[in-house]
């Protein structure tokens, strides 16, 4: 793997990280399986395209990103808990919606962001060379999401997410209403996935309706290899590791791209199978590990 | 003061597993009332204390606390008022969570939770001097995980944390059934301290009779919804194990009449 293709893996990492940190806000911490992202990541990478495309000042695309992936966790969240949908299945049918609202908001499949400003371009502005400016912004972001997370956990309100997820029979009979906690939770969840797709947008250039596609096993792949590699014993540590899992993910798909197997090569759209492959075997290793050491 | 009003609910209504396990139940519960709450299994016990707490909507009837009529009002909003211990010591705890954490999460019962930490300075005063009276030595282990402690540790704390802000109404649903009878009695003699300390209004399910008679001011014994029995003050301090087992199997007795009846 070339410095360049290892710093592009790094890059990514960090980016798709804080779509992993609402990942695992939902997925481990509320115990919400959460597939909204699959839309919503497009949905943040659409309405700041459309934004920006429309002069509004990239940072401020960011804000209209977070809150627009706010609403799409909130639907979801609603329709779990208000209507008693399977979260699951509530989550399936806000993605699939979110595929023809993305559509809407593009008027078509994509948007280009061609000679547009972009969050890049305040950083190379400052001197930045252009091949770090997305590591730098990205980690910076990634960093304060994180922070952001880890210290919301800890406020009496974030205290009452994690005991939903924990035991919500008892943290209901301390008069927290779960609906709500649920609701905002998702929220913040596909907030932070939407910010994801808009940076991930202006990166590439482009938001397309298509980039959604496998968000979830690959937060979910990373969310098991930041655990498995740098443990979750505090919350702190557990989305930190979330964080850098992106980032490792990112660097084991690199290189699964680069190998050459005589003839064969894996192409880029073999990147959903070799995740998949990769989230079955991280989630059957214990079953299968306990079964050896049982006989 | 609690004031159930002709409580009625059906479970599965209108089907053949139909089954009434409150029937026109009304109680009037005083202030500083420790009631003990005995009968059979299926008896509707379980089911009236879940009715209070706000677990279900009764399908008829009102309940009040110091006069305030919560009968709509939903579970979390009356935790305001009520604080609940149950059976399993698993569910009155958060296991990832550390004691100090749990502890900071029931001290705001019915409480705004807001951006505020969750776990204050001025209040691990508090939670330190509190676990020091139950003597098992967790005061020296507020950053533990509570998935570390035992059974009789977590119903300990829970116990704790249910009467950290003073409820309304205390409900007991047999708290001490899940564990070993050294740990129960010493939870059910921190039960009676805590209740005698802050004068606590109680409703408590046991199973054993024994209890049933020594803790107390009052009890009531339940029956197929209703309630069979209610003895306070002087009748209920004469009242022996024997007296309870007759009540109970005459109400055993009328049932088979009518079986027999009805097989005749």
């Amino acid at each position: 793997m070339t410095l360049y293709a290892a710093l592009g893996a790094v890059e990514q990492g960090f980016v798709y990280g804080i779509m992993v940190i609402g990942v695992y806000l939902t997925f481990r911490i509320l115990d919400f399986p959460d597939l909204t992202v699959d839309g919503s990541l497009p949905l943040g990478a659409a309405i700041s395209a459309v934004a920006i495309t429309n002069g509004v000042n990239p940072y401020v695309s960011l804000v209209l990103a977070l809150a627009g992936g706010f609403v799409a966790g909130a639907i979801t969240a609603i329709l779990n808990t208000k209507f008693k949908i399977l979260h699951l299945l509530a989550s399936i049918l806000t993605m699939i919606a979110l595929y023809s609202i993305n559509i809407r908001i593009m008027s078509g499949p994509n948007v280009a962001l061609l000679g547009v400003n972009t969050v890049f371009d305040s950083v190379i502005a400052l001197g930045v060379p252009s091949q770090y400016a997305g590591i730098l912004i990205f980690g910076l972001f990634a960093v304060c999401v994180v922070s952001l997370i880890v210290w919301f956990l800890s406020t009496e309100l974030g205290q009452a997410i994690l005991a939903t997820g924990d035991n919500p029979q008892m943290i209901t009979s301390l008069g927290v209403n779960t609906h709500t906690i649920i609701i905002l939770g998702v929220g913040i969840s596909n907030a932070l996935v939407a910010l994801s797709g808009a940076l991930v947008a202006q990166n590439q250039g482009a938001a397309d309706v298509g980039m959604g596609i496998g968000t979830i096993v690959a937060g979910l792949a990373s969310v098991i290899i930041g655990e498995t590699v740098f443990g979750h014993r505090t919350i702190g540590r557990a989305f930190t590791a979330a964080l850098l899992g992106s980032v490792l993910y990112r660097l084991a798909i690199a290189l699964a791209l680069g190998m050459e197997f005589g003839s064969f090569r894996f192409n880029p759209s073999d990147l959903n199978l070799i995740t998949a492959i990769l989230v079955i075997c991280a989630l059957i290793a214990p079953n299968i590990k306990k079964r050896v050491v049982s006989r | 003061m609690i004031c159930l009003e002709n409580i009625t609910k059906y479970f599965h209504k209108g089907s053949v597993n139909e089954v009434l396990p409150l029937n026109n139940i009304s109680l009037q519960v005083a202030e500083g009332d420790f009631i003990t709450v005995i009968g059979s299994n299926g008896a509707g016990k379980s089911t009236l204390l879940n009715c209070i707490a706000g677990s279900f909507f009764p399908d008829s009837g009102s309940i009040s606390i110091n006069n305030c009529d919560v009968t709509a009002w939903p579970e979390y909003k009356r935790a305001k008022f009520i604080s609940r211990v149950f059976q399993d010591p698993l569910l009155g705890t958060c296991p990832s969570a550390t004691i100090q954490q749990n502890m900071a999460l029931a001290i705001r019962r019915g409480l705004k939770r807001g951006l505020a930490p969750g776990v204050k300075n001025r209040d691990k005063l508090i939670f330190r001097e509190q676990l020091k009276h139950l003597g098992l030595g967790l005061e020296e282990r507020l950053l533990d995980t509570v998935g570390l402690l035992s059974g009789g540790q977590r119903q300990a704390l829970t116990m704790l944390m249910a009467t950290l802000i003073k409820p309304a109404v205390l409900l007991l649903d047999e708290h001490i059934a899940a564990l070993d009878p050294k740990t129960a009695t010493q939870i059910l003699n921190l039960t009676r301290d805590i209740v005698r300390e802050q004068n606590l209004t109680t409703l408590m399910i046991t199973h054993n009779m024994k209890h049933a008679i020594a803790f107390g001011n009052r009890l009531i014994m339940l029956h197929q919804g209703r309630i069979i029995l209610d003895l306070k003050g002087k009748d209920k301090e004469k009242l022996t194990v024997e007296d309870l087992l007759s009540e109970f199997y005459k109400s055993q007795g009328e049932e088979l009449a009518n079986d027999s009846l009805l097989l005749g």
